[in-house]
Formats: structure tokens, sequence, C-alpha cells
């Protein structure tokens, strides 16, 4: 399994294309710390680039990465080896070294100028986003053997989790809005891993907003130590439910 | 010749009187272990009309201290004055009091006495002068009492985390008092920090009000007073003051109170008045404002608070000028739709526009009230999708096309660059 791995980390190494990623982050990352000279305002602008880009640039390169090396994974299963641990090594290949680059690219200028506990959940927040959409990308990859369709589904679950799933629950809470809604919001915002991220490091951020109405609330439940190890759980739960069910399709269907 | 002597014994019966003055001024008394007089109650019994009483440092458990005659008592080396629990420790019935240098200790809570450190029942010119007040009820009560002065105390109470509004009293606490000047005391952990009631034409200036259970500064009924260089920090919810007109806040600090009902500033039904170079700082919401008209508000610092100002639609004729506003999570939310309140030349952060004649002021207008406060405003649960990307789409596609934001909240000169009130007085003479 090592040597899969080994080979497959080869592979997206040589592409380039991750190596352009790691750049890409590093030069939006100092720059913006360099910018605006106040570290909570660059990682404020680091969070909406984690949230919005890191998912995306993560499930479409790994949805074209799986069905280029199509026929490796082909030549693969044709020897005795798991179609498990060759699906396993493919999805740590890409998701490792994709968070590799993450970590460089976001977690060095971080460290380097606002080392705190936000930039901590910034960084965690971002690999967790980075496994979780790879999976997804594994996931779309496996439902369909053509490969616009599974770019056309990945493109989709980017932007249903990014963009629409805010959309459709403000809606509803406009809609109910005599009802009290707050334990309804938190449950909601656990269906969505972006979401999730997104308050694990916002409660670290806009304190003194979420110290108002609700936010206080919020605060009490989600502040403590307790809870964000659970939000870091439920993130966890969210790698494991596409790729356990992703593995699950590859190693039965008919290839 | 004769002129001259006649000079001379003017001068010399002006020296002799200069000489006897202060025997005129009245005698001392002091108090101490060894002294003639060992209580402060036996001295100020026995003082007559302009005496001074010196009490020297040590511990004194007395307490029922009545002052019914004009005397001046000083402390010297730290005096302490210890209640033991057992009720009110000096209370004034007399004019021209002057009470200096004392530390004073110990009252209990109680729900039907109001029980203070210094008390003062109808009466003027009375003066509290650098005294330390320590768990007490209430620590300094005036009541019906004008032309006062209260400086240099420092008014400490309990850790008030967890207690009940009831169980506490305040550290200055005014009521139906004229003409007083409050500076540079410094309170804590009361229920109010300094609170008035029905106090006109006075001046409260470079106190610090911080960690007191309720407001830092709590006023309502108190019309013309000047507020300036004051400090209000970490309090319960901040700054209340209501029901007045004709008030000046200038060059004051409100920072870091936080809470689900916590202000920098309320004002509920303020008129006529000036808000001025004042800070706020991490403060849930900077300035709530309701049913207020009139205000001036100008040249303020609005920095990281949750909102800076929140304008209920009651409020009208209310200008905003040359404020900076500066990290704050939402700059101005309304429940409504308030109408003839003017913001202009204020720096916005989030301010996007640019200026192509190069006279510092932006050439787009800006609007100040985003689509996404204004659905917190209704549904309050929605503050948790707070910097999601959808919310900054909306914001963007409301800015282009407004529609739901109230219209006529808008600046149309907004500055380009933060306002610095020490270097550019140039810039704001000009735009003044």
């Amino acid at each position: 399994m090592n040597k899969i791995l080994k080979y497959v980390f080869y592979d997206i190494i040589r592409n380039k294309i991750v190596l352009a990623y790691t750049l890409f982050l590093l030069l939006l990352s100092i720059g913006l710390f360099n910018l605006g000279g106040n570290p909570d305002k660059a990682i404020l602008s680091l969070l909406n680039l984690v949230l919005l880009t890191v998912p995306l640039i993560s499930i479409v390169f790994a949805t074209t990465h799986f069905y280029n090396s199509y026929e490796f994974m082909e030549l693969l299963v044709a020897q005795p080896i798991n179609r498990k641990k060759i699906f396993l090594s493919e999805y740590l290949g890409v998701a490792g070294s994709l968070s590799g680059a993450f970590v460089l690219g976001v977690g060095m200028p971080v460290l380097l100028f606002g080392a705190s506990l936000t930039g901590l959940y910034l960084l965690l927040t971002g690999i967790f986003i980075t496994f979780i959409f790879v999976a997804m990308a594994f996931l779309a990859s496996v439902i369909t053997r053509d490969k616009a369709k599974g770019i056309g589904i990945a493109l989709l679950l980017w932007f249903y989790f990014a963009l629409i799933y805010d959309g459709i629950v403000l809606f509803i809470l406009y809609t109910f809005s005599d009802y009290p809604l707050e334990n309804a919001t938190l449950a909601l915002t656990a269906l969505n891993p972006v979401d999730l991220g997104r308050i694990i490091v916002l409660l670290n951020l806009d304190v003194s907003a979420l110290m108002g109405y609700t936010g206080a609330l919020y605060k009490s439940i989600l502040g403590s130590l307790w809870s964000v190890v659970l939000a870091f759980g439920l993130l966890l739960l969210w790698v494991l439910v596409p790729f356990v069910s992703s593995r699950r399709i590859f190693s039965r269907r008919d290839l | 010749m004769r002129d001259l002597s006649k000079h001379t014994t003017f001068i010399l019966a002006t020296l002799v009187l200069l000489l006897l003055a202060p025997l005129a001024y009245g005698s001392t008394l002091r108090v101490c272990e060894s002294c003639e007089y060992t209580s402060i109650r036996q001295a100020v019994a026995k003082a007559k009309p302009g005496d001074t009483v010196l009490i020297d440092g040590g511990v004194y458990q007395e307490h029922g201290i009545e002052i019914n005659k004009p005397i001046t008592i000083v402390g010297r080396n730290n005096p302490v004055i210890d209640g033991n629990f057992k009720g009110q420790i000096v209370t004034v019935t007399a004019d021209n009091v002057t009470i200096e240098g004392l530390t004073i200790k110990n009252i209990a809570t109680s729900y039907t006495r109001d029980d203070a450190a210094i008390r003062v029942i109808e009466r003027s010119n009375i003066r509290i002068l650098n005294n330390t007040i320590q768990k007490t009820y209430f620590g300094i009560y005036l009541q019906n009492s004008e032309n006062c002065v209260i400086k240099g105390n420092t008014v400490i109470g309990q850790d008030v985390t967890g207690l009940n509004e009831s169980a506490l009293g305040n550290a200055i606490h005014l009521w139906y008092c004229d003409n007083t000047v409050i500076s540079n005391n410094r309170v804590e952990g009361h229920r109010d920090g300094i609170y008035l009631e029905f106090v006109k034409d006075s001046e409260i200036k470079d106190n610090l009000s911080q960690a007191n259970q309720r407001y830092g500064l709590h006023f309502m009924f108190s019309d013309r007073n000047v507020y300036t260089h004051n400090i209000f920090r970490k309090n319960g919810a901040g700054v209340a003051v209501m029901y007045t007109k004709g008030i000046r806040m200038e060059h004051n600090t409100f920072e870091g109170n936080w809470g689900a009902a916590a202000y920098g500033l309320l004002l509920k039904e303020i008129s006529n008045s000036v808000i001025r170079n004042n800070t706020f700082r991490r403060n849930t919401t900077g300035i709530y404002m309701e049913s207020s008209s009139r205000l001036d508000i100008k040249q303020n610092e609005f920095d990281r608070n949750g909102w800076a100002i929140r304008l209920l639609s009651s409020c009208i004729q209310d200008t905003f000028r040359l404020n900076n506003f500066t990290g704050n999570s939402f700059d101005v939310s309304t429940n409504g739709n308030p109408t003839m309140n003017l913001f202009e030349h204020n720096y916005w952060d989030k301010y996007s526009g640019y200026d192509l004649d190069k006279d510092r002021i932006g050439d787009v207008p800006y609007r100040p009230v985003s689509l996404y406060s204004m659905l917190v405003e209704q549904v309050p649960p929605s503050v948790m999708f707070m910097r999601s990307f959808m919310v900054d789409l909306m914001d963007n596609i409301e800015k282009v096309l407004p529609s739901f934001i109230p219209e006529n909240l808008v600046d149309e000169q907004p500055m380009m660059r933060k306002i610095d009130y020490d270097n550019d007085r140039k810039l704001t003479q000009v735009v003044r």
C-alpha cells in the first residue's frame, strides 16, 4: 500500500498543478497579511478564501485526477491487491498532497504573521475541508464512468455546499422567523461542513457581534473547548461518510 | 506725615487680622489612639463650626457618625473606619462640610435602608475628596444637595459576577442634586458606577468606571450636564442615558461592554445633545439609539464593535459627521426606515468607492446599512451566517441595486481615508 501511495504522490507532484496551488495560496496569504496591517483582518479574508477556493480546487482537482488515473487503477486491480487498499492510497495521496499544499501555502504565513488560536482553527478547518471535498470528489467519480458527468456532479456539490445551502437555510429562517429557531439553526449548520468550519473560526473572530442576542447563546454552546472538539468530530464524520460510501461503491462495482 | 501714619495703622491692622485669621478658621481636634479623642464620633460631637477634625492612622470600629455642623474632617496616614456591617457610617446633615483622605469600609446589603459610606442629606457645598470606600452597599449617596464636589475617590465593591441587580447598590448615587462636580473618581464592583437622577448643570469628568454589574454611568432626567474624559470599561450593560436634553459627552472611552444586552452607550429619549470625540471600542453595540432626536454625533471612533450604531426608526434629525468606522461587524443597523438623519463625511473601512477629483471625498455614496444586517435584526439566529459567501453576495447585489435597505440612510460624501484628528485638522476644517 505504501508503494502505491508513493507512486500516487510522485505522480501528483510531477503534475505541477499542486505546486502552482501552493504558490497561489502562499502569494495570496502573504499578500493579505502585508496589505491589511491587522492580522485579524487578514485572517478574515483568508477565511473567505479557505471556504470558497479550497473546496473548489480540492473537488475539481481530485475528480480530474481520479479519472486521469483510471487506467492505472485498472492495472492495479488486475494485480492481487485489495481494492480497498488501492482506493485508500489514491485518496490519501490526493488529499495528503492537497492539504500539504494548504499547510505550506496558508499555514506558514499564518504562523509567521498571525499565530493565534484563531489561526490554528483556520488551519485545521482548511485541512478538514480539503479531506472532505476530496472524499466528495471521489464519491462523484465512482458514481459515474463518464468524466464530464463526474466533474459536473463535483461542481454541483461544491455549488451546493458553498452557496445554495446557505441561501436555502436563510430562506427557511426568514420564513419561520416567528418560531424559536436557535437550536434548529445550530442543527442545520452541522449539515454543511463549510458552515461548520466557518462557525468554528467565527466564534473566535467576530466576538463582539456574537456576544449579542442569539450570538451569546451560540457562544455559550459552541465556545467551550468540548464543543470545539465536537465540531471537529462532526467534520471528521463529514470526511468518513463520503469516503466510506465511495469506497463501498468502488470495491463492489464492475470496472 | 499724617497720611503715612494713617496708612501704617491700616497696614498694621491688616497684618494683625491676617495673623489672627487661622484662629477664626477654627481649632484642630486630633483623633488617634494616644490623643485626647480616641473615637471620631466623640471628636465630631465636641467640634465647633469651622473646626478641623484630624484623624491619624489606625483602624476605628465605628458607624453612625453624624456630622451636623460645618467642619472639616481630614485623615492623615490612611485612617480606616470599619463599619463592621452594622449600618451607615457617615451622615452629613450640615452645609460646608469637607471629608478628605479617609478609608471607609464594610456596610451590609440592606433591602429596606440604602446604607451608604457617606450620605449627604439636603445640604450644599459639601466636598468629598480622596477617600477610599470598600465593600459597601452604596458608596457616596447625595440626596437633594447642591454645589457639591466629589473628587479623587476610589469606590470598590465586590466581584459582581452572578450577583443579582437588587443585591447591589450604586457607587456614586445622586438624586436631585444640581451643580455637582464629580471628577477623578474610580468606581467598580457596584450596580451602577455613577447614578444620576434629576441632576442638572453638573460636570462629570476624568472618572474611571469599570466592572459594574449594570451600567458604568446611568442617568435620567439630568439636563445640561457635561461628561468629558471618562472611561467606561467592561460594565454589564455599558452606559445608559435616558429622558434628558442638552448634554455634552466628549472625549469619553466606552470599551469592552459585552453581553446579550450590552451597549457602549444606550440613548433613550435624548435630545439636543452633542456626542463628540468619543471612542467606542469592542462593544456588542457601540451606540444604541431609541427615540433620540437632534443629536450631533461627530468625530467619534467606532472600532471593532459588533454593531457600531443601531439606529431605531424612532430617531429623527440626528447628524453623524466625521466619524471613523473601522473593523465593525455591522456599521449601522436599523429596524425600519428612520427619516431625516444625516450621515456625512464619515470614514467607513468597508467603503469601496473611488475618488477621481482627489478631494479625499469618495465620489460614490456609501450605504452603511447592509441587507444582511436588516435580516439579522429581523431574524436573530441568522447571525450564524455571518461572513458566509452567500451573505456577501446578497449584500453586494443589494448595494448595486438597492431595494430593501432604507433609501435615505446613506453617506453621500464618505471620506477616502481614516480621519486623524491630531494631524488632519486642516482637512477637517476644510470639510466643516
